[in-house]
């Protein structure tokens, strides 16, 4: 099949901005061309969601493109990672030639957060689950993370390495969101408010406005193109549940299929990955698929990120941006895992440079542990 | 717990039908026996769509796993409550809350209780549950 490379990666305002999902729409997709040396001229695909009713269609309308392919696929956070297969696939088969993946939120300025979530009322949730009155998605999180301390024997403290860790990473970020707030403790995050246990506010990603996005070719076109091309080598997805009751096993996730997938595609192993990138909801939510996705075996996670192997320098450097705990988090954060692996790939982080990467992974998480979806990215070789 | 319930649909009026008698019901399949929550219009075991009944439970289960909540979903809620997965005795899994100012441990084991809503259904709550040897 015809290899496909990112070519052009980059993010919107992020933080607070006061501005319209379609203003930051504007600005994540022309500096993402702009990165390519490409123009709205040149794109003739769009994947993206959270506009409108019909999302990619709204971006074809606004900046004036006759789409020869779209996908506004819905599943939350990992829909981005989701959208690379399904462009890899469209250029493969000739059906577009450059598209860009593209997501933005403002729902900090515009306070457009619930924490009941939202549920629609024709489903068995809105009758058989909103009535209980869970926090939407916190609580679910919570009882996953209940359930896999209570199996396997870990503690909260355990568990805050997540968020500790990711604040290491972010103090090296300019454009954290958390950069310059000084260090987080384990003790910070256990002692933050509590939320739904065993989940405080510091174990729960940031509520910001942000996005980014990402631009997609041939790689025999992207050789000829501004940056060096980030090759698109796997990929996988599952889809497992909208509801808080229809999976069996709240310790393991979806992730675990959709990375081997990815992996299997990418004829790589976890020992191959040089820069994880995983969402970051919640902490529970970045230490499942750490384990789910083969990094650690079953019932391990915890110990195995204890002694700094996910921190700045260790091993298995995890969330490189400072993540959604501390970096950026605009409600689907998935897209702003592929900018930040292909900014590593390229050498461009700066602080956080893992140096000599070579291999990232990209894995994004929809809804309530809904949806899973991982891609294997390579420099070009 | 929130009062302005969705009406029931074709697959789930006979459900919550059921409640306003206080008895908890398991859809099943007449076919092969498979038990599921919520009730549907296929069994998602054997794909039959004309074997679903709904049969009584035997309404004890346990704790799967839960949360107490701190902070309202809506601000006339009252904090803390917590909200559990329960699996029954016959196998799925309901999302409930558990009555009872103790916090619950993995695997305790629970008994149906009702919380009736101003419509004449109720929502089924769980409360500890007396050890059965005991």
């Amino acid at each position: 099949m015809t290899a496909v490379a990112i070519v052009g990666a980059a993010e919107c305002d992020l933080g607070v901005t006061d501005k319209s999902i379609l203003t930051l729409q504007a600005q994540a997709v022309t500096r993402a061309l702009a990165d390519a040396g490409l123009t709205l001229a040149d794109v003739d695909g769009f994947a993206t969601t959270g506009v409108s009713r019909f999302s990619a269609t709204q971006l074809a309308d606004y900046f004036a493109v006759e789409a020869a392919w779209t996908d506004s696929t819905f599943a939350g956070g990992c829909a981005y990672e989701m959208m690379v297969a399904r462009a890899a696939q469209a250029i493969a088969a000739g059906q577009a030639s450059t598209i860009v993946i593209s997501f933005a939120s403002n729902q900090r300025s515009a306070r457009s957060r619930k924490l009941g979530g939202v549920v629609f009322e024709n489903t068995p949730e809105a009758q058989f689950e909103t009535p209980y009155d869970p926090l939407n998605p916190i609580s679910y999180y919570a009882m996953a993370a209940q359930q896999y301390l209570g199996r396997f024997g870990g503690t909260r403290e355990q568990l805050a390495e997540i968020a500790v860790a990711a604040r290491e990473w972010a103090l090296l970020n300019p454009k954290a969101f958390r950069y310059g707030a000084g260090p987080l403790t384990v003790e910070d995050v256990v002692g933050s408010r509590m939320i739904s246990t065993p989940l405080t506010a510091a174990d729960c990603c940031l509520v910001t406005d942000g996005g980014g996005a990402v631009v997609l070719t041939s790689l025999e076109r992207a050789r000829d193109l501004a940056r060096p091309p980030v090759v698109v080598l796997g990929y996988g997805e599952r889809s497992t549940n909208t509801s808080m009751t229809a999976v069996d096993d709240l310790t393991t996730t979806g992730a675990a299929g959709s990375g081997a997938d990815a992996f299997a595609r990418a004829g790589i192993t976890p020992a191959d990955v040089d820069v994880l990138e995983v969402y970051d909801s919640f902490t529970i939510t970045a230490a499942l698929s750490v384990e789910d996705l083969g990094f650690c075996g079953r019932g391990e996670v915890l110990d195995f990120i204890a002694d700094g192997r996910i921190r700045p320098g260790g091993e298995l450097p995890l969330n490189t941006s400072g993540g959604g705990l501390s970096y950026c988090h605009p409600g689907q954060y998935g897209v702003l895992l592929l900018v930040e692996a292909v900014r590593q790939l390229r050498g461009e982080c700066g602080e956080r440079q893992v140096p000599g990467a070579e291999v990232a992974v990209a894995h994004g998480t929809g809804g309530i542990l809904s949806a899973h979806a991982t891609v294997v990215l390579g420099v070009d070789r | 717990m929130n009062p302005d319930v969705p009406a029931p649909d074709d697959a789930t009026a006979g459900w919550w039908e059921a409640t306003t008698e206080h008895r908890l019901v398991v859809q099943t399949c007449r076919g092969c026996g498979h038990a599921q929550h919520p009730p549907r219009a296929v069994c998602v075991a054997c794909s039959a769509t004309d074997a679903l009944e709904l049969v009584d439970a035997e309404g004890r289960g346990t704790v799967d796993s839960w949360t107490v909540v701190h902070r309202a979903p809506r601000p006339e809620v009252p904090v803390p409550y917590t909200v559990a997965r329960v699996r029954l005795a016959e196998g799925p899994i309901l999302l409930t809350v558990i009555d009872s100012p103790d916090e619950p441990r993995l695997d305790d084991p629970v008994e149906v209780a009702w919380h009736d809503l101003p419509d004449g259904r109720a929502l089924p709550i769980f409360r500890p549950a007396p050890d059965r040897e005991a």
